[in-house]
């Protein structure tokens, strides 16, 4: 059964409009707060209209991954937290969850964000930085609002230190080494139609979901989502579009970080 | 992935050619027996290089646990696994872990788009994709079996869709990835298409493309699934000869 508000999107998609008077390649507002969570070595908190999420990112020292014996580690998670959404639920990560943090993941590794080279410390002895995505309340997009939130996290977090047995996290450090920034554009298809930075209503109804994350020059990871599907022409207009898209992103990012 | 090149990264291309010989745009040797598992409904074997991989289907049947029935329509239940002795690197933990239970998200989402799931409300079907022997390319290998087992049970689809993966190295735009290639190429990009319409069911991607690579890797995978597609029908014929 489709509830109410979902039928009168469709019937306003069908007239060409959108909820709040939006375009269909219109973001909602976004807002970026850095530093949300003094303690964490990075943190920045984004709100995509009434999406709001946190990402956490810690440094801790390790082994290396077995494949990767000369370069640092990184390990990104996501929570669905039961408090963001009636619909969540306590327990392990759902398969959506494992999705989301996935796709940022390797948007953020493609792009070489984190300078894993630089994590190293000795043989058997590296930093592996943990990027910790907390959903704090649902209203669709996810993966853009997880995307920016850990990239801007990760670019002003600052690099603990080792003295002797210790982990210095505090005082006068330099900063995490990076070596790239990343966004995403996600576009939902609902019917024939396709939207940039869908709410909760729209993705209720969508039937594909396509999330482009690229830096400045190149396209850096793709996830297409759910059962619809998109056609090849489809998806090189949307790369056009994520490239125009991610501009304004960009720039929200820069002005957070006081650049 | 490793990004940007690792230390002792291989030579994808010499003089020309890939690491296993093939030219940029060429398949690995593929071959698919339909209907091999007496008690699934349908079942397909299917190797593609050096993988090697089992694909069944169970049902439709009565959704378990009822409270997840879809009254309207069937869903589907699907898992994606490799065996801890798939690949020749070290002995892998068995079960799922997080990469498995996205290639299993992608895939059941694949089969959600083509099987026609109005005809059995209340019902769910069981896709399973285990992966014997690994070699690259394995969800692209997974789905492709999976959906000559989900025809060869009956199950109606509106299309066979077949999975593929393109890649880049340096410069150069590759078919259909190996292990190696895989590990070390500048981008991966799994596809699956659904033949009748070349429309995307699945699409991922890490690494760097511009929009025209994306462009020259869909014309590969596209041409790529004449290929895959006979074979497939071929294997779903020579089952009910």
């Amino acid at each position: 059964m489709m509830a109410e508000n979902e039928e009168y999107i469709l019937e306003m998609l069908g007239k060409g409009m959108r909820e709040h008077e939006r375009d269909h390649m219109d973001y909602r507002d976004i807002k970026i707060e850095i530093n949300t969570i003094p303690h964490a070595e990075g943190s920045a908190t984004v709100d995509i209209g009434n999406t709001k999420v946190l990402v956490g990112v810690k440094l801790g020292v390790g082994d290396p991954l077995p494949d990767k014996p000369n370069e640092g580690a990184l390990v990104t998670g996501a929570e669905l937290l039961p408090l963001a959404n009636a619909e969540y639920e306590t327990g392990p990560p759902s398969p959506e969850a494992i999705e989301f943090a996935r796709v940022v993941d390797r948007g953020i590794r493609a792009a070489g964000v984190v300078d894993t080279d630089a994590l190293f410390i000795e043989k058997d002895k590296v930093w592996t930085a943990f990027v910790d995505i907390y959903v704090l309340n649902y209203d669709g997009n996810l993966f853009d609002a997880g995307t920016l939130a850990a990239t801007t996290a990760l670019l002003t977090a600052r690099m603990p230190k080792i003295e002797g047995e210790e982990i210095i996290r505090e005082g006068n450090l330099g900063k995490l080494k990076t070596n790239g920034t990343v966004t995403s554009c996600t576009f939902a298809k609902v019917g024939k139609t396709i939207l940039l930075d869908p709410n909760a209503n729209e993705e209720r109804i969508m039937a594909g979901r396509l999330t482009i994350a690229n830096d400045e020059k190149v396209v850096r990871a793709m996830q297409k989502g759910l059962s619809g599907s998109f056609s090849f022409k489809e998806l090189t207009d949307l790369i056009d579009a994520t490239f125009d898209k991610s501009k304004l992103l960009r720039d929200r990012m820069k002005q957070a970080m006081g650049e | 992935m490793i990004m940007g090149g690792g230390k002792d990264k291989p030579e994808l291309i010499v003089n020309g050619k890939r690491t296993d010989g093939r030219e940029f745009g060429e398949l690995r040797p593929i071959k698919i027996q339909a209907g091999i598992l007496k008690n699934a409904e349908g079942s397909a074997y299917l190797e593609w290089g050096n993988n090697k991989v089992l694909a069944a289907v169970y049902g439709p049947k009565e959704a378990q646990p009822k409270h997840i029935a879809d009254p309207n329509r069937a869903i589907i239940k699907c898992r994606y696994q490799m065996a801890p002795f798939s690949s020749l690197e070290e002995h892998s933990r068995s079960g799922p872990n997080r990469r498995a239970i996205e290639i299993s998200k992608v895939t059941k989402e694949v089969f959600e788009n083509v099987i026609l799931l109005d005809n059995f409300p209340g019902s769910e079907i069981d896709i399973f994709v285990e992966v014997l022997q690994s070699d690259g390319g394995t969800r692209a290998a997974g789905i492709t079996a999976a959906a000559v087992a989900v025809a060869s049970s009956g199950i109606p689809m509106r299309d066979i869709p077949y999975a593929v993966s393109a890649g880049k190295a340096g410069d150069e735009i590759l078919l259909d990835l190996n292990k190696i290639e895989d590990n070390y190429s500048d981008a991966d990009m799994p596809v699956a298409i659904a033949p009748r319409n070349s429309d995307i069911l699945l699409l991922q991607m890490d690494g760097a493309l511009t929009k025209e690579q994306v462009q020259r890797a869909a014309d590969l995978v596209i041409k790529a699934g004449e290929t895959i597609t006979k074979l497939q029908r071929d294997a779903l014929e020579a089952r009910y000869k």
